[in-house]
C-alpha cells in the first residue's frame, strides 16, 4: 500500500509541477496592453468581496478597451482571504507578466502582497484593503478606499457634529483587522470629543450568529446609538435580533455596511433609519453611477457594492495616470512604477466613489465620505 | 533476520535523506539560475514548513497513534513567539541568520512548553475525545493570540490582554497587535533554512523512532495494556512523542511566519490543522517520506490548478477524494497494482508489508 | 434577574440549534463509527434548498422543508455510496479525510451553483415571539420549534434504534460489524440507511439554523458543524440524549461566557469548560465508559 501511495503521489506531483511550469511559458504576446493583476478572495467565506472587485475592474477594463485608446489586460487570482495564498497568487501574476497591480481586496492578504510589490517595485493601488499597515512605510502602495483610522474618526466626528447620540455602544469583531482598526480610532476620537461610550462588546468568527448578550448589554447600559464597524453580514443579524428584542437605538455603520440592502431576501424595513458613511451609493442619480450599476446588473445579475465601485475606479485612475505619464505597455513594471508614483501624488481623480480624489505620499486617499441614511429601502444623503 | 530488518529501516531512512537533499540541490540550483517560476520559488519555504508540520504530526498520529486536530495551535505558538524574539532582538543581534535561528529555537521551546501543558491533561484521554480536546486547545490558543498585544521598547517586552494597554517608551514598537497579528515581519526565512530544518526534523524523528524510546512509543500505540504490563512508562513516552512533535511544529511556525511580512492568529485555525492531517494520512501513517511528498504535492496542487479558475478548489476536492479512494479501496487498488505490474514488468515478487504504519487510531 | 433568565433562554435557543445538528452527527458516529465532517455542509445544502423553494418558488414552508429533506437524503445516499462505501474496510482516518474532501466539494460546489452572495433566509415558522411575565421574557417561535423538533427527533430515534428491526441491526453494527454480518445483517445497507436518516436530520437542522440566524452563505454549515461536533463529544458521542444535553449546555455556556466573563474570550472559555468536563468525565457527560479488553 505504501508503495502504491508513493508512486501515485509522485505521479501527481510531477503532473502538477509540469502544469505549473506550462503556465509560465503560456505568456501572451507582450507590448499591446498593460497587464493589470490583482488578488482577492474568489472562493471561501469572503468570496463576495473578491468577486465584486474582480467584476467591477473587469467592467472598467472592457469599457476602456472598447474605446480603442489605452488597452488593458486584467487578471484576478484567488487568494481565499489568506496571506499565504495571496503571496502564491501574486507570484502567479508575476509569472504572467503583471506590470501594475491592484493589490489585494482584503486587508490581511494585502499586508502580505504589499510587502512583495514594494520589494519588487511594482506599483499597487488596492481598491479596498483599508488598514494603515497596507501602505505604511511602502512608497509605491496606494489605496482607493478610506484608511480605517479615517473612517473611525470621521464616524465619531460625524456623530458628534450632528449630535446623533449621547450614549454610544460599540459592537465589533475582535478577530478582524478591519473592524478592530475602525473601532480603535473611533474610541480614541470619541474620547477626545467627549462622547460617552457606555458599552463595548465583541464577537469573532465562529460565534457570530447570536448577539443577544451584546445587544442586551447595550440596552441595559442605555445606549441610544450603536456603532457597528463591521461588514453587512453580521450587521444584518444584529439588526434582526435587535428588532426581535424590541431594542430600537440609532444604528451607525461604516462602508462595510453597504450591500445590506441588496442581500437576497433581506427585509429593508429592518435597516430603516440605519446611518452609514460610505463613499459609494448604488442609488445615486449621476449618469456614471447609473451606467455602471446598469451594466453590472446586466452582466452579473446583482447590484454592485462599494468593492466593485472601488475596483472600477482603480482601473480608471490607472488609465488617467498612464495617459498623463505617456506610459506605454512595453515598459517594464519598474519604469511604470516610477511614473505612477509621480502621477498619483500629483493628480486629481473623479470616480464613482468620490469627486476630486487626491493621494498623499503615504498612499492614503483623500476623499470625503458621504453620510447616508436608509429610508424606505434606499440610501438618502444625510 | 533482525539485522536485515534494521538494515531495511536504515536504508529507507537514508533514501529519505537522499531524496530531500537531491530535491534541495535541484531546486536550489534552478532557483539560483532563475529557471523556475516565481510561483514555485515562492512556495519553497512554505513547502518546507508544511513538510516539517506533516512529519511532526506523523509522529503523533502515525507513531504514537493518537489523532490530533490542533497541530496548527503549536505552529501558531511557535510563529508568534519566534517572530517576537527575532523582532525584539533586531537591534542587539545584527546577523539575520542568527536571529532566524534564535527565533526558531524560541518558537520550538515555547511550543514545547505548550505541548507539555496541553499534553499532560490531553494524554489521559483516548481516541476521539483526545482529538476534540486538541481541537479545543487549538481554538483557545487562537482566541488568546487574537486578544494579545505585545510591544518592545528599551525596557524590554510588554504585554497586555484584551485591549492595547501598552505604554511604550519613545522608539518602542508594537509587535503583536491583537487580530492584526504581526504586520512588520522581516522576511528572514530562506529555502536553505527551510531545508536545514527539514533535515533536522527528519534526523530527530528517525532517531527517536529507531531508539529504545521509539520502540516503547510504538509498543504503546500497538497495545497500551501489554506495554504497561511489561513496565513501559506510558505517560513519559506518550508525552515525549507529543512534546517533540509540538516543538518541531513550533520551529516550523517560525519558519513559516518569517517568510511573510504578516501573520495573523486566524491563519492557524482548525482548517490548517486539518490540512496537515490530510498530508499525514495521504502520505501514510508512520511513513515520513510519504508525508514529505504529500505535503509538497498538496501545497503545489492548488497553485497548479489556477488555470481552472473558479473550478480550482472543486477539482482539488475531487482529487483528494479520488486519491483516498484509490489508495484505500481494495478493488481500485487491485486495478492500480495490475496497471503498475504491466508498467514495471511482471515477475516482481510482492514485497512483504513492513510493520510500521499499520495502525490507525483504535 | 430577568436579564439572567433572558440569557438562559437565549442560551437554550442557541443550544437547541447545536443540539439538533449534534443529533445527526452522533447518529452517524454511533453506527458508522466515523466523524462525518461533511455533515455541516449537508446542513448548508438543506438550507439552500428550502430557501429556493420558499423564497424563489413561493412554496409553503412545509413543502420547502420536505423538499430539503428529500434532496439531502438523496445527497447523503449518493455521497455515502460514492465516497464512503468503498472505504468500509479502510482505516477510520482515511474515511475522515474523505469526509473532509466531501466537505470541500460541497462548499465549493455550492459557491459555484449559488454564488457566494449571502441570502437572507425567511424563517419557516415566522419571526414572532412568545412573551412571558408581561413581555419581560421572550422566547422566539423558532426556539420553541427547534426544541420541540429536538425532543421529537430524540424520542423517535431512541424508539427507532431500540424497537425496530432496522434499528436493532444498526445497534448490532455499532457493537461489532463482523459479528453483525455473521448474524445475517446486511451491514452495508444498514450503514447506508443510517446516512440517509442522518442527512434528512441535517436538512431539518439546516432549516432551523437558518430560521434562527437567517444569513445563508456556502460556508454557513462549517462552524456550526464543528460546534455541534464539540457538543456531541461533550454529551458523549454516540449517545442520543447526550447530543441533546451537550448541545443545550454548550449554548448556555457560550452565552454565559459572553455575558459574565468576556465577549472577547468567550470561545476560549467554552472550549476550556469542554476540556475540564472531559477530564472529569473522559467519555462525555452521558457517554458509556467502555473498559478495555485485555
Amino acid at each position: 500500500m505504501k508503495r502504491t501511495t508513493k508512486k501515485l503521489l509522485s505521479f501527481v506531483m510531477v503532473l502538477t509541477m509540469l502544469m505549473s511550469l506550462c503556465s509560465v511559458f503560456a505568456l501572451a504576446d507582450e507590448g499591446e496592453a498593460f497587464k493589470i493583476g490583482g488578488t482577492g478572495p474568489l472562493t471561501g467565506g469572503a468570496a463576495i468581496y473578491g468577486n465584486a472587485a474582480a467584476n467591477g475592474a473587469q467592467i472598467a477594463v472592457d469599457e476602456i478597451n472598447a474605446e480603442g485608446g489605452i488597452q488593458f489586460e486584467l487578471k484576478y487570482e484567488d487568494d481565499a482571504h489568506d496571506a499565504e495564498k495571496a503571496v502564491n497568487a501574486y507570484n502567479a501574476l508575476k509569472d504572467w507578466g503583471m506590470q501594475i497591480s491592484l493589490g489585494s481586496v482584503t486587508t490581511a492578504p494585502c499586508n502580505a502582497t504589499s510587502a512583495e510589490t514594494f520589494n519588487d517595485r511594482i506599483f499597487a493601488l488596492t481598491p479596498s484593503a483599508s488598514a494603515v499597515t497596507v501602505t505604511d512605510g511602502k512608497d509605491n502602495q496606494f489605496q482607493m478606499c478610506f484608511a480605517d483610522p479615517n473612517q473611525g474618526s470621521a464616524s465619531a466626528q460625524y456623530i458628534f457634529d450632528q449630535d446623533l447620540g449621547s450614549k454610544i455602544a460599540v459592537i465589533w469583531k475582535n478577530d478582524e483587522d478591519y473592524s478592530t482598526g475602525i473601532r480603535n480610532t473611533f474610541v480614541e476620537k470619541a474620547e477626545e470629543l467627549g462622547l460617552e461610550i457606555v458599552s463595548e462588546t465583541t464577537f469573532a468568527a465562529g460565534n457570530d450568529t447570536d448577539f443577544t448578550v451584546q445587544l442586551t448589554e447595550a440596552q441595559n447600559a442605555g445606549a441610544d446609538l450603536v456603532f457597528l464597524p463591521m461588514y453587512y453580514q453580521p450587521a444584518s443579524l444584529i439588526l434582526s435580533q435587535a428588532a426581535a428584542m424590541g431594542y430600537e437605538p440609532k444604528w451607525f455603520g461604516v462602508d462595510g455596511m453597504d450591500g445590506i440592502l441588496t442581500m437576497e431576501g433581506f427585509d429593508p424595513a429592518m435597516a430603516e433609519g440605519v446611518m452609514l458613511l460610505t463613499p459609494f451609493n448604488a442609488d445615486a442619480e449621476d449618469e456614471r453611477t447609473q451606467a455602471f450599476v446598469a451594466k453590472y446588473q446586466e452582466l452579473y445579475d446583482e447590484v454592485p457594492n462599494q468593492f466593485a465601485a472601488d475596483a472600477y475606479d482603480c482601473v480608471y485612475a490607472y488609465k488617467q495616470a498612464l495617459e498623463a505619464a505617456g506610459a506605454t505597455p512595453d515598459m517594464s513594471a519598474e519604469e511604470i512604477n516610477d511614473l505612477m508614483m509621480e502621477q498619483f501624488t500629483s493628480m486629481t481623480f473623479d470616480g464613482l466613489t468620490g469627486e476630486g480624489m487626491t493621494w498623499d505620499a503615504t498612499g492614503a486617499v483623500s476623499k470625503s465620505p458621504k453620510g447616508m441614511v436608509i429610508q424606505d429601502g434606499a440610501y438618502v444623503g444625510l | 533476520m533482525k539485522n536485515m530488518k534494521l538494515n531495511r529501516n536504515a536504508r529507507k531512512n537514508f533514501i529519505t535523506y537522499g531524496l530531500v537533499i537531491a530535491a534541495y540541490a535541484i531546486l536550489q540550483t534552478m532557483s539560483v539560475t532563475g529557471s523556475i517560476s516565481s510561483s514555485l520559488r515562492g512556495m519553497l519555504v512554505p513547502i518546507c514548513a508544511y513538510v516539517v508540520m506533516a512529519v511532526s504530526l506523523n509522529l503523533t498520529v502515525g507513531v504514537l497513534g493518537e489523532l490530533s486536530l490542533g497541530h496548527a495551535g503549536f505552529m501558531s505558538v511557535g510563529a508568534f513567539t519566534g517572530v517576537t524574539a527575532a523582532m525584539a532582538l533586531q537591534n542587539t543581534v545584527p546577523s539575520p541568520t542568527l536571529r532566524l535561528c534564535i527565533g526558531m529555537v524560541t518558537g520550538a521551546v515555547f511550543a514545547a512548553i505548550a505541548g507539555v501543558l496541553i499534553g499532560i491533561p490531553v494524554l489521559r484521554l483516548k481516541g476521539d475525545y483526545l482529538a476534540i480536546v486538541t481541537l479545543a486547545f487549538g481554538e483557545i490558543i487562537k482566541s488568546i493570540i487574537n486578544n494579545l498585544y505585545v510591544g518592545v521598547d528599551e525596557n524590554g517586552l510588554q504585554m497586555s490582554l484584551l485591549t492595547n494597554k501598552l505604554a511604550l517608551a519613545d522608539g518602542g514598537k508594537v509587535i503583536i497587535s491583537g487580530p492584526m497579528g504581526i504586520t512588520t515581519i522581516e522576511k528572514l526565512s530562506t529555502f536553505t533554512a527551510g531545508f536545514i530544518l527539514v533535515m533536522l526534523t527528519l534526523f530527530i524523528v528517525f532517531n527517536l523512532v529507531n531508539s529504545r524510546s521509539g520502540r516503547a512509543i510504538m509498543a504503546i500505540r500497538d497495545n497500551r495494556i501489554a506495554a504497561e504490563s511489561v513496565g513501559v512508562n506510558i505517560v513519559k513516552y506518550r508525552l515525549m512523542a507529543f512534546v517533540t512533535s509540538a516543538a518541531l511544529a513550533g520551529a516550523a511556525g517560525t519558519l513559516f511566519a518569517m517568510n511573510y511580512s504578516t501573520i495573523i492568529a486566524n491563519k492557524f485555525d482548525f482548517n490548517t490543522s486539518i490540512l496537515v492531517l490530510v498530508f499525514v494520512v495521504l502520505g501514510g501513517l508512520g511513513n515520513m517520506l510519504g508525508s514529505i511528498i504529500a505535503a509538497a504535492a498538496l501545497t503545489i496542487l492548488p497553485e497548479a490548478l489556477r488555470q481552472f479558475a473558479d473550478y480550482r478548489m472543486l477539482i482539488y476536492a475531487i482529487v483528494l477524494i479520488l486519491v483516498m479512494l484509490i489508495t484505500n479501496n481494495p478493488t481500485l487498488k487491485g486495478y492500480l497494482d495490475v496497471a503498475k505490474g504491466k508498467l514495471t514488468g511482471a515477475g516482481k515478487k510482492p514485497v512483504p508489508q513492513t510493520t510500521e504504519g499499520g495502525a490507525g487510531n483504535e | 434577574m430577568m436579564t439572567f433568565l433572558n440569557y438562559i433562554l437565549s442560551g437554550i435557543s442557541l443550544g437547541s440549534i447545536y443540539a439538533i445538528i449534534a443529533l445527526g452527527y452522533t447518529m452517524v458516529y454511533g453506527i458508522a463509527k466515523m466523524l462525518n465532517f461533511a455533515h455541516g455542509d449537508v446542513i448548508m445544502v438543506g438550507a439552500y434548498i428550502c430557501f429556493f423553494a420558499v423564497s424563489r418558488y413561493s412554496l409553503p414552508p412545509l413543502v420547502g422543508v420536505i423538499a430539503a429533506m428529500a434532496v439531502c437524503t438523496v445527497l447523503g445516499i449518493v455521497v455515502e455510496r460514492l465516497a464512503y462505501k468503498p472505504l468500509r474496510a479502510a482505516p477510520s482516518l482515511a474515511v475522515l479525510i474523505t469526509a473532509i474532501g466531501v466537505s470541500y466539494f460541497l462548499q465549493n460546489g455550492a459557491q459555484l451553483l449559488w454564488t457566494p452572495n449571502p441570502k437572507v433566509f425567511s424563517s419557516v415558522v415566522g419571526t414572532g415571539r412568545l412573551a412571558l411575565f408581561g413581555g419581560q421574557l421572550t422566547v422566539s417561535y423558532v426556539t420553541i420549534t427547534t426544541i420541540a423538533s429536538c425532543i421529537v427527533i430524540m424520542v423517535a430515534l431512541s424508539w427507532f434504534t431500540g424497537n425496530t428491526k432496522m434499528g436493532k441491526a444498526m445497534r448490532a453494527c455499532s457493537e461489532d460489524k463482523g459479528a453483525a454480518q455473521l448474524m445475517g445483517i446486511n451491514v452495508n445497507s444498514t450503514i447506508s440507511v443510517t446516512f440517509a436518516i442522518g442527512s434528512a436530520l441535517a436538512a431539518v437542522a439546516g432549516v432551523l439554523l437558518c430560521s434562527a440566524y437567517p444569513t445563508l452563505v456556502p460556508t454557513t454549515g462549517a462552524m456550526p458543524g464543528i460546534k455541534a461536533f464539540t457538543a456531541a463529544v461533550f454529551g458523549g458521542i454516540g449517545s442520543i440524549p447526550g447530543a441533546f444535553l451537550g448541545g443545550l449546555l454548550l449554548g448556555v455556556i457560550e452565552i454565559f461566557a459572553k455575558a459574565y466573563i468576556s465577549t472577547q474570550l468567550s470561545d476560549a472559555v467554552v472550549f476550556a469548560v469542554l476540556i475540564i468536563v472531559l477530564l472529569v468525565k473522559p467519555a462525555g457527560l452521558l457517554g458509556k465508559q467502555v473498559s478495555e479488553k485485555v
